[in-house]
């Protein structure tokens, strides 16, 4: 399958074409090997970070992201836990929401509660 | 009551931590920062999302987890951070007039240093036609009551201008439940970084409709839909390409006004093209004590450069409260040919560190090569593969280039 792909790994955008080959990834229109890499990682496993926030059970909310970046055809299944989902005050940084949620946590981004 | 302190920092966001942080570090301790808000961190606190940090601190930080960063240096050097304090006067012999709960203050400051940031340009200054129903917003309001206060704003949205703050939002909405019907750019090209058009429009197949703007807005209590309309290349609405969507809310992204009455009633002379004030390559601006750094002076791309601006306006700031004075005659500098501005306006001709010009490019080109000249001599050139608007380009002139050069000219050229 060819698919059109506008790289995002520097300033340039390039556009690109990228097909996988039964003789492997075939990329045109890059200007870098980084090009390449990005193009093949996007067809084959495309992954994002995703921010969202979190309700607070005691009113309020916190914002959170994904420890590490989740398979992008999960991001509308993980909005759907996020939407149900509660922390509890005092939040810190880095504190852990949810675990192991498509292979990874969801952590608070930012401080709530009353040690903030 | 009159208090004195050595360095007055009005905003306490991105640019006004990174200031008060390294003008601490620079020797002059004793420095205030005043904030509106109820904790540090100015906008970056409503921006949720990720891409933060990575030219700064080497890794890919959340909005918050940004601030936090500064806002903890800051802490842990002590400075003092004045919050739901709001300036309302600025003198240009440096007497800062701040309100908070507790009444009225005044400060008399060694040194002033401006990092307030901007506002967004709102519907009345777009002049867009209608009637007038709830339901528009300027994209950082949707932002800050999405990602802040919990609330949503609509369910089906079009968004004026593809900013980055348009973009941001665009995917945010459609996370949140919202259908985008599409996002409109009066220009031919997106002011929004390539990464967010791939991002947050790209990813959620959100259409982009470039020489589009909104012509008139529908509905009476609620919004109930936008005309839109394309623009030739005058910008002028093409009578025939109106069509209509329905939708419940309307996102303006459209520019950033720094916000600088403070500046204006201090006699702060502005740059026409920047909104900011104009200054040197310490970021002084025209009146001799008062600084400027962050978005306040130029909309940036990145807080990452924020950071790094704000940096140089704090070691200047403690410079001055020291005494120590920049050396040689000052030497203007212009944005030429393809080049919309040039940010500092002036160097003093003694610099002694490489001093870093800023600019943003008229419109998108490929194959070029940004030059600065003094006269007919070439101080500083780079090519570039591709420059957009969007996002802002910079040259280095080393200190020995600046001897004997009179003012100083940038432009845009091919290759």
């Amino acid at each position: 399958m060819k698919k059109e792909i506008t790289c995002i790994v520097c300033p340039m955008g390039c556009r690109m074409t990228a097909e996988i080959c039964p003789d492997g990834p075939k990329v045109t229109g890059n200007t870098c090997r980084r090009g390449v890499d990005y193009a093949v990682a996007e067809l084959t496993a495309p992954t994002r970070t995703v921010t969202s926030t979190v309700r607070l059970s005691g009113g309020g909310s916190v914002s959170v992201k994904t420890r590490e970046p989740i398979a992008k055809d999960k991001i509308f299944d993980l909005m759907r836990i996020l939407r149900t989902a509660t922390a509890d005050a005092p939040v810190r940084i880095g504190d852990m929401i949810l675990s192991d949620v498509f292979g990874t946590d969801i952590v608070a981004t930012a401080e709530a509660g009353k040690e903030a | 009551m009159c208090e004195k302190h050595d360095i007055v920092i009005i905003g306490g966001g991105p640019a006004g931590l990174a200031a008060a942080v390294a003008a601490y570090d620079a020797g002059v301790t004793d420095v205030v920062v005043i904030d509106r808000e109820e904790a540090p961190g100015g906008v970056l606190r409503q921006c949720i999302h990720n891409g933060f940090g990575l030219h700064k601190l080497g890794r890919e930080l959340t909005g918050p987890e940004y601030a936090a960063v500064y806002a903890k240096e800051a802490a842990r050097r002590g400075i003092r951070i004045l919050r739901e304090t709001m300036v309302t006067a600025l003198s240009p012999d440096r007497v800062v007039t701040a309100c908070s709960r507790e009444g009225i203050l005044k400060i008399e400051a060694g040194a002033v240093i401006l990092a307030m940031g901007c506002r967004e340009r709102s519907r009345g200054a777009l002049n867009i036609s209608g009637t007038r129903p709830a339901g528009i917003f300027s994209a950082g309001t949707a932002q800050r009551l999405i990602n802040c206060e919990g609330y949503m704003v609509g369910k089906k949205a079009v968004i004026l201008g593809s900013g980055d703050i348009g973009l941001i939002m665009a995917r945010r909405m459609t996370l949140e439940g919202a259908k985008v019907e599409a996002v409109c750019e009066l220009m031919p090209y997106s002011g929004g970084l390539t990464r967010n058009i791939v991002q947050c429009l790209e990813d959620f197949d959100i259409p982009l409709y470039l020489s589009t703007t909104v012509a008139e807005i529908h509905g009476r209590q609620r919004l109930e839909g936008v005309t839109l309309i394309s623009v030739d290349e005058n910008r002028r609405p093409i009578p025939g390409t109106e069509r209509y969507i329905g939708c419940d809310t309307l996102l303006l992204s459209c520019g950033l006004i720094p916000e600088n009455e403070l500046s204006l009633g201090a006699g702060i002379p502005l740059d026409g093209i920047t909104g900011g004030a104009l200054v040197d390559e310490r970021r002084e601006t025209e009146i001799p004590g008062i600084f400027a750094c962050g978005n306040v002076l130029q909309v940036h791309d990145l807080v990452d450069y924020v950071s790094d601006e704000a940096e140089l306006a704090g070691r200047s700031a403690a410079d001055f409260v020291r005494g120590i004075s920049p050396a040689g005659k000052t030497l203007p500098v212009f944005a030429e040919k393809g080049v919309r501005y040039c940010l500092p306006q002036r160097i003093h001709a003694g610099a002694s560190a490489p001093v870093e010009l800023y600019m943003r490019v008229a419109q998108p080109r490929e194959r070029v090569k940004i030059v600065a000249r003094s006269g007919e001599r070439i101080l500083a050139e780079v090519s570039r593969r591709r420059v957009a608007p969007g996002e802002m380009e910079k040259i280095t002139l080393k200190p020995d280039a600046l001897c004997g050069a009179e003012e100083i000219c940038v432009s845009l050229e091919d290759l």
